[in-house]
């Protein structure tokens, strides 16, 4: 079965178990006026699903590359009410990883309204990054972690590419940084009108956010892969933190 | 019956008693019979200090009591960084990391500890070593550093990349010309280690090995390395006296040096360019390499100058030998870089004699209490 109609199938089955699941209680009872929203996270190469390691793709100067891993960390979920004020905040984690099935589904339980966007970060906040030892999503052993400049990776993304000069004709962008002036933390504020949430049942909506990697070297700034290939260090990673601001987007 | 003979009887059913027992003879009477009053009492003292000593396991030496690990804050020391307010020591905490930091699991190849680069005798630094060792021979960048009043420091290592306590260990345990292993690994070892799995369970009461209580083990050890019992410290306190010489050696201290190694600490966390040659063969930018801003060009902690006597060699790359040439950098003012810290230009032109009444000064700072300090001695040698 090919990685779309895994997802496809995925979504369907969970959607599915939610909605049986769902239908045994009486939400009436004390989940009144309460709503569930499952944000989803979808890799997209432009406008098809990301493959790892067989997708082929092309950058701003025609440069192919593949991709064979993919780590974000999304944080501090801000739903935003239609008068503009704060409906949903949270200061939890989490850590999207194409290769990670259900990594990239976001459970929010927030109070039935209309919401007309929604806010988050792509990283990981200063006093996360300094407060010492964290866990969950954010234990260093899952290799997001800077040991030699203390810190979280916010961003992975590993693959090649034969224009790269690098080892290997290796891709190598590694994002991180919570100072000045190498902060790689960027906000993203999307709007979910008039279609963005896509309510399946009374108290249960979904968000299907669209991640285009293209973006990533492909946006405000133009990456070539012969110039960089590799960045692990505060070397050109604002540059590609930029760039990956803009690569969110909601779709039905 | 004279005496002699009657001790020549005594001497001979001692002898035969043993004869008796080797040959599993056991129609005797009882074994009290043959001896003296006071052999018996003897006897049942060493009997019973063997039995206990069966149970407690322990040297006294190597013993961590709740009050081994009582944090005391040295009169005069400034408010901590490091509260341990996450992190309760105990002494099954302080224990397992203590073993930890003498244990060469830590390592790729199980070849190296903590405790090879940092040596107990020397405040935990490396003696001789201009820079860090790491397995297979390989050698690091920078020297290393001693490692006392961690607590109070905000950042670690010569660049400051380190910003938390718990942190740290991170930094060698991964660095590829170091111990070049992963969390990952180091968790496997000790998940199959009985000994391990039996520690985890004392220090936190179930046997989950995770990164946190790793690493938040090893602070409750290091965390403890507390350097504040050197002459000069019993100096302040009216405990001691210094020498002429240390004393004069205070006051230049005080007007020539104090501005970056303040009192207690002997550091104040900063990082300046002091003027070296930049190395063309370690080519090391300092702090720059992390903020990519040019004027941290070659900017490096200050260093405590706590046990700065037995912390030898010095400056990040090790490159001098002894304090003599420390003090001679400055004294000589012939500082490279355009970005050195321009508060050095006062050290330029110290006279020899100054010069070695700060050295005498200096060796104040050394502090036996705490390079003798039990607790933290090697506990493989229990």
């Amino acid at each position: 079965m090919n990685y779309l109609a895994k997802r496809v199938v995925f979504i369907i089955v969970s959607v599915a178990i939610l909605v049986v699941a769902t239908s045994f209680f009486n939400p009436s009872n004390n989940n009144k006026g309460k709503h569930r929203i499952s944000v989803f996270f979808e890799d997209y190469v432009r406008d098809k699903y990301l493959k790892l390691d067989s997708g082929v793709y092309k950058n701003g100067f025609g440069q192919s590359y593949t991709v064979s891993r993919l780590r974000y960390y999304i944080g501090n979920i801000h739903l935003i009410k239609k008068d503009g004020t704060e409906g949903y905040s949270s200061s939890e984690y989490y850590l999207i990883d194409d290769a990670g099935p259900g990594s990239n589904i976001i459970e929010l339980n927030v109070d039935q309204d209309d919401y007309s966007s929604i806010n988050f970060i792509i990283g990981v906040d200063s006093i996360h990054n300094c407060s010492g030892i964290q866990t969950g999503v954010l234990d260093p052993t899952l290799g997001m972690f800077w040991a030699w400049n203390a810190g979280y990776v916010f961003f992975k993304m590993d693959g090649q590419s034969p224009a790269s000069k690098s080892t290997g004709n290796m891709l190598e962008f590694h994002i991180g940084g919570y100072k000045y002036p190498n902060n790689c933390i960027r906000e993203i504020n999307l709007n979910l009108a008039p279609k963005g949430i896509k309510k399946l049942s009374n108290d249960y909506s979904v968000i299907t956010i669209k991640a285009d990697i293209s973006k990533v070297f492909d946006a405000v700034n133009k990456i070539d892969f012969s110039m960089v290939s590799t960045v692990s260090d505060f070397h050109n990673a604002t540059t590609i933190a930029d760039n990956y601001k803009t690569m969110f987007s909601v779709i039905q | 019956m004279t005496q002699i003979a009657y001790d020549k009887i005594r001497f001979f059913y001692f002898n035969k008693k043993s004869y008796l027992i080797i040959n599993n003879l056991c129609h005797l009477r009882s074994p009290l019979f043959y001896f003296s009053k006071s052999s018996v009492v003897i006897l049942s003292l060493v009997a019973f200090i063997l039995l206990f000593n069966s149970f407690t396991n322990d040297n006294p030496y190597f013993y961590i009591s709740k009050k081994d690990v009582e944090l005391v804050i040295p009169k005069g020391f400034p408010k901590l960084v490091y509260e341990f307010k996450d992190n309760k020591i105990t002494p099954d905490g302080f224990l397992l990391g203590r073993y930890l930091f003498y244990d060469p699991l830590l390592s790729k190849d199980n070849s190296i500890s903590c405790a090879f680069c940092h040596q107990r005798f020397a405040a935990f630094a490396h003696i001789d070593h201009k820079v860090s060792h790491g397995i297979n021979g390989l050698i690091g960048k920078r020297n290393v550093p001693a490692i006392q009043n961690m607590i109070w420091q905000k950042s670690f290592m010569w660049d400051g990349g380190i910003n938390h306590l718990d942190m740290q260990p991170l930094a060698p345990i991964t660095n590829p010309l170091e111990m070049n292993e992963d969390l990952k690994g180091v968790i496997q070892k000790l998940q199959h280690n009985p000994e391990y799995v039996e520690r985890f369970k004392k220090a936190f009461h179930d046997t989950i090995i995770d990164s946190e209580r790793i690493l938040k083990a090893l602070t409750q050890f290091t965390g403890l390395m507390i350097s504040s019992n050197s002459r000069y410290d019993k100096f302040i306190r009216h405990e001691d006296t210094l020498s002429t010489t240390e004393f004069e050696g205070l006051k230049l201290f005080r007007s020539h040096c104090e501005n970056c190694h303040k009192e207690p600490l002997f550091t104040d966390n900063s990082f300046r360019n002091i003027g070296l040659a930049f190395d063309t063969s370690f080519k090391d930018s300092g702090r720059m390499a992390l903020t990519g801003i040019p004027d941290d060009f070659m900017k490096f902690k200050v260093p405590s100058l706590r046990n700065v006597e037995i912390t030898y060699p010095y400056m990040h790359d090790g490159r001098f030998k002894n304090l003599e040439q420390v003090l001679n950098h400055y004294a000589k003012g012939d500082f490279k870089t355009s970005n050195f810290d321009k508060s050095i230009l006062r050290n330029v032109g110290l006279n020899e004699t100054e010069k070695a009444r700060i050295i005498a000064f200096l060796k104040t700072l050394t502090d036996k209490t705490f390079t003798y300090d039990r607790r933290f001695a090697d506990p493989n040698y229990n």
